[in-house]
């Protein structure tokens, strides 16, 4: 006879879960009572949007499932921003979820909420346990759903008197077996022939990488086929890291913060491939001004994502590594390009990016630019959501896949801190960064608790201008310099640290950068940098919501 | 734009159809009619859901469907041959007398039954597709309709085409 928590506790580590994040609660009492002696190693955080993120975190570094415990009602419901998170930028994470027991539901119990309900839109799909029978099979059915096809999130919810309950261990099935659930792998030959004709016909073709080539883990794929034919690469925010930044095909990132020369770029190829990218807005700016001159091969595993925003020459379904290795071996011959990569060369060497060293003040990008010597591409950077995000997108060269981990769809501020955390469980033999900014650091500035109490080795690098930045940035430039509750008061980030017990060092100088970001990465433990900024630095080159992607202001003159 | 008739084949579950009506207020797409019911299949239900939009738009609302987990098939069946029905139930003012035989003479032409006679009202029972029974509607708004349900529209191919699980 085993108790529901037994068999969950047991499912979790037959799906080869080592590590959860979570937050106990009355109707989880019977599952932490099982972890209390269990192999797991759980991570006790001090909000459970945390537990989320750090599971998120996790599984972007890892490329495995995270996975992450709340308790019911208010523990649950706090879990939704980090799954809205995971959603949008399909990561796979399974989130189990205490509930009232069953004899309860619907009665408004103590700590109830509809978390199935609250949760289908922001899920792959999600579960309410009725009987403790069903739990081996429904985990692994959630580990199968949310780690293929398209990855994402599923939820558990489980009834405490379903976690509570002995019965005789139920046979678990040897294999998932979903009659509405039949991902495609592999892409459509005569498809992949048509791609490949366009592209042998293509004079200025260009890639346009998304999250998708990572998280397939296609990287190896893409270098190699882009290599072969001299295909300029632009990525998107969540590509970032699938081939080196340094790599001489590499044009950066395309959109809203992208370089010039990726923008020029696509909006003067004749043939687009979307790899595993969706023609999200903010790569797209103006939809009906994007890649006007192209004909589209979009290669992507969600038939949904084809056509949704951009008409499309050749769709192809499949999974991303799948599809480039078969077009890797069908492609009849290799290139160079020469005229538009020459091309694209001028454009990289006139229209670089660029910010202001003149005055004297600590400029972010030049702190990223000394994290990225000291570092070397070989260290995990966490972002949150703002400047930081799109300084650090912009100025750190990233050389590997999963060391770039962002909330890129749902910019979830507060996200980077926990995810970091989940990282540096992934990612041990690597220092990991959260670059943040004062306003994004204080959305989970809680977990400096859960830092200090496992000594989790985070360095957490505050790009503090006392203003939210990129809300003030557009304050400055479309609503006239009204900063409207944009200012942040001065916060003592070192101080907050050492009442955590944590080592920090306040730098406000350009001088005093490299040492700092050294002390940090020797430091065993977590680290708290607190940058003082240039306080009205702003994000360039910038194209203006709703304006064609070649139209960027804060750029260079065109040539 | 224009109206297209999915049938679309789900597992019996419970929420299935809390996931399939969320996912067209989510994402936008209004639903003209929509009719679940049992299928073939025990552990099945079918659902028909009636849509506008065009074409682009109903294909987005099939891709989404077919994400769902619990969603094992969807169809459009603008473009086949199709039996379309509904059924509308009509409660009509019907005094004693020449109006009363009006309406039954109505029934008649409409095929339609009468299936609760009361002193001062009839109830009649219609099957046919939308266009008959908006026709029959208009008919017996000059008797004043005290009520008017009707059930969504259901589907059918013709011949030997079907909309199952076997794909």
């Amino acid at each position: 006879m085993k108790t529901g928590a037994k068999l969950l506790v047991e499912s979790l580590q037959r799906e080869g879960t080592d590590t959860l994040f979570g937050y106990p609660g009355g109707s989880v009492l019977p599952i932490y009572d099982e972890l209390y002696d269990s192999p797991l190693r759980h991570i006790l955080v001090r909000h459970e949007q945390a537990a989320a993120h750090a599971a998120d975190g996790y599984a972007r570094a890892s490329g495995r499932v995270g996975v992450c415990l709340a308790t019911s009602g208010p523990g649950a419901c706090n879990l939704v921003t980090g799954i809205a998170t995971a959603y949008m930028d399909s990561v796979p994470i399974v989130a189990l979820t205490g509930q009232v027991p069953t004899t309860m539901l619907g009665n408004d119990a103590f700590q109830e909420s509809d978390i199935q309900g609250i949760t289908m839109p922001i899920t792959k799909h999600n579960y309410l346990v009725k009987e403790t029978a069903e739990i081996p099979r429904v985990v692994k059915e959630a580990f199968y759903i949310a780690s293929t096809g398209r990855q994402g999130p599923v939820l558990i919810d489980l009834p405490k008197d379903v976690n509570t309950r002995s019965i005789k261990e139920p046979v678990v099935p040897e294999k998932v077996v979903l009659r509405g659930y039949n991902p495609t792998y592999k892409g459509n030959k005569r498809q992949i022939d048509k791609a490949i004709e366009l592209i042998a016909a293509a004079e200025r073709p260009l890639i346009y990488a998304g999250g998708g080539v990572i998280s397939s883990n296609a990287s190896p794929e893409l270098v190699e086929f882009a290599t072969k034919l001299g295909i300029p690469v632009t990525t998107t925010l969540m590509g970032i890291g699938c081939l080196p930044c340094d790599h001489p095909l590499n044009l950066g990132m395309l959109g809203m913060h992208g370089t010039e020369y990726a923008n020029f770029a696509v909006t003067e190829c004749d043939l687009l491939i979307a790899i595993g990218a969706r023609f999200d807005d903010r790569v797209t700016g103006k939809i009906d001004t994007f890649a006007p001159h192209a004909k589209v091969i979009h290669i992507d595993i969600d038939p949904a994502e084809i056509g949704k925003n951009k008409r499309v020459d050749v769709p192809i379904v499949g999974d991303v590594k799948s599809v480039l290795s078969d077009m890797i071996h069908g492609m009849k011959k290799t290139g160079t390009l020469e005229a538009w990569n020459k091309k694209i060369k001028h454009w990289k060497q006139h229209h670089p990016l660029r910010y202001g060293k003149d005055n004297g003040c600590l400029h972010p990008q030049f702190i990223l630019q000394q994290m990225n010597e000291l570092l070397k591409g070989d260290a995990v950077i966490v972002s949150e959501v703002g400047q930081n995000q799109m300084w650090t997108a912009q100025y750190f060269c990233f050389r590997q896949p999963r060391t770039w981990i962002t909330s890129g769809g749902l910019g979830t501020m507060g996200y980077g801190f926990p995810a970091a955390i989940g990282a540096s469980f992934a990612r041990p033999d690597v220092p990991v960064f959260d670059v943040a900014g004062d306003g994004s650091i204080q959305m989970n500035i809680q977990e400096m608790g859960t830092v200090a109490q496992y000594k989790i080795p985070v360095k957490i690098a505050i790009l503090n201008n006392m203003y939210l930045g990129m809300v003030r940035q557009w304050q400055e430039l479309f609503y006239d310099r009204r900063y409207s509750y944009t200012e942040l008061p001065p916060v003592e980030f070192v101080k907050i640290a050492e009442a955590y017990g944590i080592d920090g060092m306040k730098v406000e100088s350009c001088e005093d950068v490299m040492p700092a970001l050294k002390a940090a990465v020797d430091c065993d433990g977590p680290f708290v940098l607190d940058f003082r900024i240039e306080r009205e630095e702003n994000v360039f080159p910038m194209v203006p919501a709703g304006a064609a992607i070649n139209e960027m202001i804060g750029g260079h003159p065109r040539l | 734009m224009k109206a297209h008739t999915l049938s679309v084949l789900v597992e019996n579950k419970a929420g299935v159809l809390s996931r399939v009506t969320g996912l067209f207020s989510r994402r936008g797409f209004n639903i003209e009619s929509l009719a679940v019911g049992p299928c073939e299949e025990p552990d099945m239900s079918r659902i028909t859901i009636v849509v506008i939009g065009d074409d682009a738009q109903v294909e987005q609302v099939m891709k989404q469907l077919n994400k769902l987990i619990d969603v094992i098939k969807v169809s459009d069946l603008m473009e086949s041959v199709r039996v379309e029905r509904e059924l509308a139930m009509f409660k009509v003012t019907a005094e004693q007398g020449s109006t009363r035989a009006e309406i039954m003479q109505i029934a008649t032409i409409f095929r339609a039954q009468i299936v609760d006679v009361g002193a001062k009202s009839v109830i009649l029972q219609v099957v046919g597709d939308t266009d008959k029974i908006s026709a029959m509607e208009k008919l017996l708004r000059q008797f004043g309709i005290k009520e008017l349900i009707r059930t969504g529209r259901i589907a059918i191919l013709r011949g030997t085409k079907t909309v199952t699980s076997s794909k």
